[in-house]
């Protein structure tokens, strides 16, 4: 099997997607010719044609309305926000219609649009460009919202979203883009909705995501190696809908939990999984459920990144504190 | 460098009817239309108004939560909606009555929108008709992607997005014109310029000379339109829907009307505009107009205007029975259509809403 980066399985969950179905159009800006700012889209558009896959002006919220238009006469367009800052100016379009329009008509029309979407920091970008916006979306009802953290997800994920009747908002972990894992192309992980355990251990559960997912497991080696401390990490994968179940097997296991992402910690996701831990386990828990999070700050200038975001030695500094509770 | 179309916009309204309902103007333009539907262009408009009064007759008697009269803008909307096929799309905005009526939508259903019962689109996508759009100007940009789409799939439908004259302030319909422009998108954007985005005149909505000056710097013909003049109207979006028929991209069309009732029936227009200006308009009224047409043409009868009475006064019936005291879907109906597959949060709390009306009728 070839090793290929997040880059290139994308790529190839959009090839594969588009020769399968010729309701399947990639547009967005600058993925024609150019294939992309990260390149996720090269030679889509000189293997499919300007038909099915061409540049838009620059406009997001129009990328997102007129996705939503072809998908009710029966397309499956995947878009394309160049980056997470710049999918603001879509926000009415996908929190007000695309979320809204299968409860609007009962059913009468689903959204099969994706919104693809480079997310999240740690590539030390200039400004608007390492946003996390997962909990505008999570928070809207109606919407899928899926973050791969390795390739083999990537295009599964990718390949069910396009597949999936109703509006998926799927977030690309920039700073995954060029790990690299050996992948069967045409193969498919876990469904939408279904995490998994990525490394396995009985002291305490870290719950994560996307970008994250590398960190968590790193910092778990790292534990292993230098406390002893065995750390169970979680990849959601996908946050809508969320498998609480997953979690909850775990966070029973180990009897502590933390949950890390790179959003602000204020209603973010560790928010809404801390309250369900607490409202469904309390019993089960040796400690509160701790969050491991960026500030509620706007996101820093990219020398500061490193400060801001979480990373190994917050998540450990975390775990120590959940695993020294009550003493 | 593309061919880019600079076309001159006329500022003065496209008429083929003068107010004494005489012919006036080009009438080469006007399609050829049997009497038979000269007739029923009447009846169209006659049944819209007398729907309009009822809606708002509902409303009054609490039976809706809201209505946006259409009272004015009979002429602009039916000259339009006959103008299309069956198999044309409409994206209507909320002020679409006539509209809707010509297009076979029953206003039982349209009722039950204003009632609260569900929102924006039961029974309309079978009609080609997208769910009705509150938010202003937003689905312009839906509009634009279904004609699109359209072309991909080898039709030759063409898509109407019905917006008004605060809408053009919106940047999505600029968004939307821009994208119909650079994708020859078969799309006619039919703006009914009434006059009044609530209380902002539309004097205060843009400095151009005109919204269909608009059009130019988009590279789209933009069209000025008689508004109260049904078969200026139809004339026009004939034409237009021709030539996005053929390949030839979208057309923006102005139809200067006026809205002469309340925004909605939460709103007060006396706080805003004069009864002096309200005068004029009514002098100008579609209606009144059309039937002089008919009449100069030997089409009007008292048989043609007790025959308009009785379809209207059935369709108020049959409205009123389809609101009047409708009894409320069931609550749990909301779970059934976030997603098309149901989720495990979703049924946890569809379970406890379903246990809290157990408790409240057991």
């Amino acid at each position: 099997m070839p090793a290929v980066t997040m880059v290139e399985a994308i790529n190839a969950g959009l090839a594969d997607a588009m020769a399968d179905d010729e309701r399947v159009l990639v547009f967005g800006e600058d993925v024609g010719v150019q294939g992309g700012v990260f390149r996720v889209t090269d030679g889509l558009q000189a293997r499919f044609g300007k038909s099915r896959c061409f540049d838009t002006p620059l406009a997001e919220s129009a990328i997102v309305g007129v996705a939503l238009g072809m998908a009710m006469r029966g397309l499956r367009p995947v878009t394309e926000i160049q980056f997470d800052g710049f999918s603001y100016p879509a926000f009415d379009q996908i929190v007000s219609h695309l979320a809204k329009y299968r409860s609007r008509t009962r059913g009468a029309l689903p959204v099969p649009v994706t919104i693809r979407i480079p997310s999240f920091g740690g590539i030390g970008a200039a400004e608007h460009h390492s946003e996390s916006t997962e909990t505008y979306w999570v928070h809207s009802a109606g919407l899928h919202v899926v973050v791969p953290s390795t390739p083999a997800d990537a295009y599964s994920l990718l390949r069910d979203a396009i597949e999936s009747d109703d509006p998926v908002v799927y977030l690309e972990p920039k700073r995954r883009y060029w790990i690299k894992q050996e992948m069967e192309r045409g193969g498919r992980t876990e469904p939408i909705g279904r995490a998994v355990v990525r490394r396995e251990g009985g002291d305490a559960t870290v719950v994560t995501y996307g970008g994250l997912v590398g960190t968590a497991l790193e910092a778990a080696s790292l534990a292993e190696r230098e406390h002893g401390w065995a750390l169970e990490v979680v990849d959601l994968r996908s946050l809508v809908p969320l498998d609480f179940e997953t979690v909850a097997t775990s966070v029973i296991k180990t009897g502590r939990c933390l949950v890390m992402h790179e959003a602000p910690r204020t209603l973010g996701m560790g928010a809404e999984i801390a309250a369900r831990v607490q409202e469904e386990l309390f019993w089960n828990l040796e400690a509160p459920v701790l969050r491991v999070t960026g500030f509620d700050t706007p996101y820093p200038p990219a020398r500061l990144e490193p400060m801001w975001l979480p990373g190994v030695d917050r998540l450990l500094d975390t775990v120590e504190r959940s695993l020294s509770y009550g003493d | 460098m593309v061919n880019v179309l600079v076309q001159a916009v006329d500022l003065q309204p496209f008429q083929v009817i003068g107010p004494d309902g005489s012919p006036l103007g080009d009438q080469s333009r006007v399609p050829p239309i049997p009497d038979p539907e000269l007739v029923a262009l009447y009846e169209w408009m006659a049944t819209t108004r007398a729907l309009d009064a009822e809606f708002i007759n509902l409303q009054r008697q609490g039976q809706l939560a809201l209505f946006p009269s259409c009272r004015g803008q009979e002429a602009a909307q039916i000259g339009c909606a006959t103008a299309l096929r069956d198999d044309d799309w409409l994206f209507p905005q909320y002020r679409e009555l006539g509209v809707m009526l010509v297009r076979g939508i029953h206003p039982g259903g349209v009722g039950a929108y204003w009632r609260g019962s569900h929102q924006g689109g039961v029974g309309l996508i079978e009609r080609h008709c997208a769910p009705m759009s509150i938010p202003i100007g937003t689905h312009a940009l839906h509009a634009v992607g279904a004609a699109m789409a359209a072309r991909q799939l080898g039709e030759d439908s063409v898509t109407v997005a019905f917006i008004g004259d605060g809408s053009t302030s919106e940047g999505d319909v600029h968004e939307a014109l821009n994208f119909a422009a650079v994708f020859d998108a078969p799309c006619i954007f039919y703006v009914q310029n009434n006059q009044w985005a609530i209380s902002v005149p539309v004097t205060d909505q843009f400095r151009g000379p005109s919204i269909a000056h608009m059009a130019t710097g988009y590279g789209m013909p933009g069209v000025r339109v008689d508004g109260n003049d049904v078969l200026a109207c139809r004339s026009v979006v004939s034409e237009a829907a021709e030539r996005a028929r053929a390949g030839a991209g979208p057309t923006l069309v102005e139809a200067v009307t006026y809205r002469l009732g309340a925004h909605t029936t939460s709103d007060d227009p006396t706080r805003y505009r004069s009864a002096e200006e309200v005068a004029n308009w009514e002098a100008l009224d579609p209606i009144p107009r059309f039937q002089k047409y008919l009449e100069q043409r030997g089409l009007w009868s008292s048989r043609v205007e007790a025959q308009v009475a009785e379809r209207a006064a059935s369709l108020c019936t049959e409205l009123r029975a389809a609101v009047f005291d409708a009894p409320d879907p069931s609550p749990l109906l909301l779970f059934d259509y976030v997603f098309s597959h149901p989720t495990t949060e979703l049924d946890r709390q569809a379970a406890l809403m379903a246990a809290e009306l157990e408790r409240l009728e057991p």
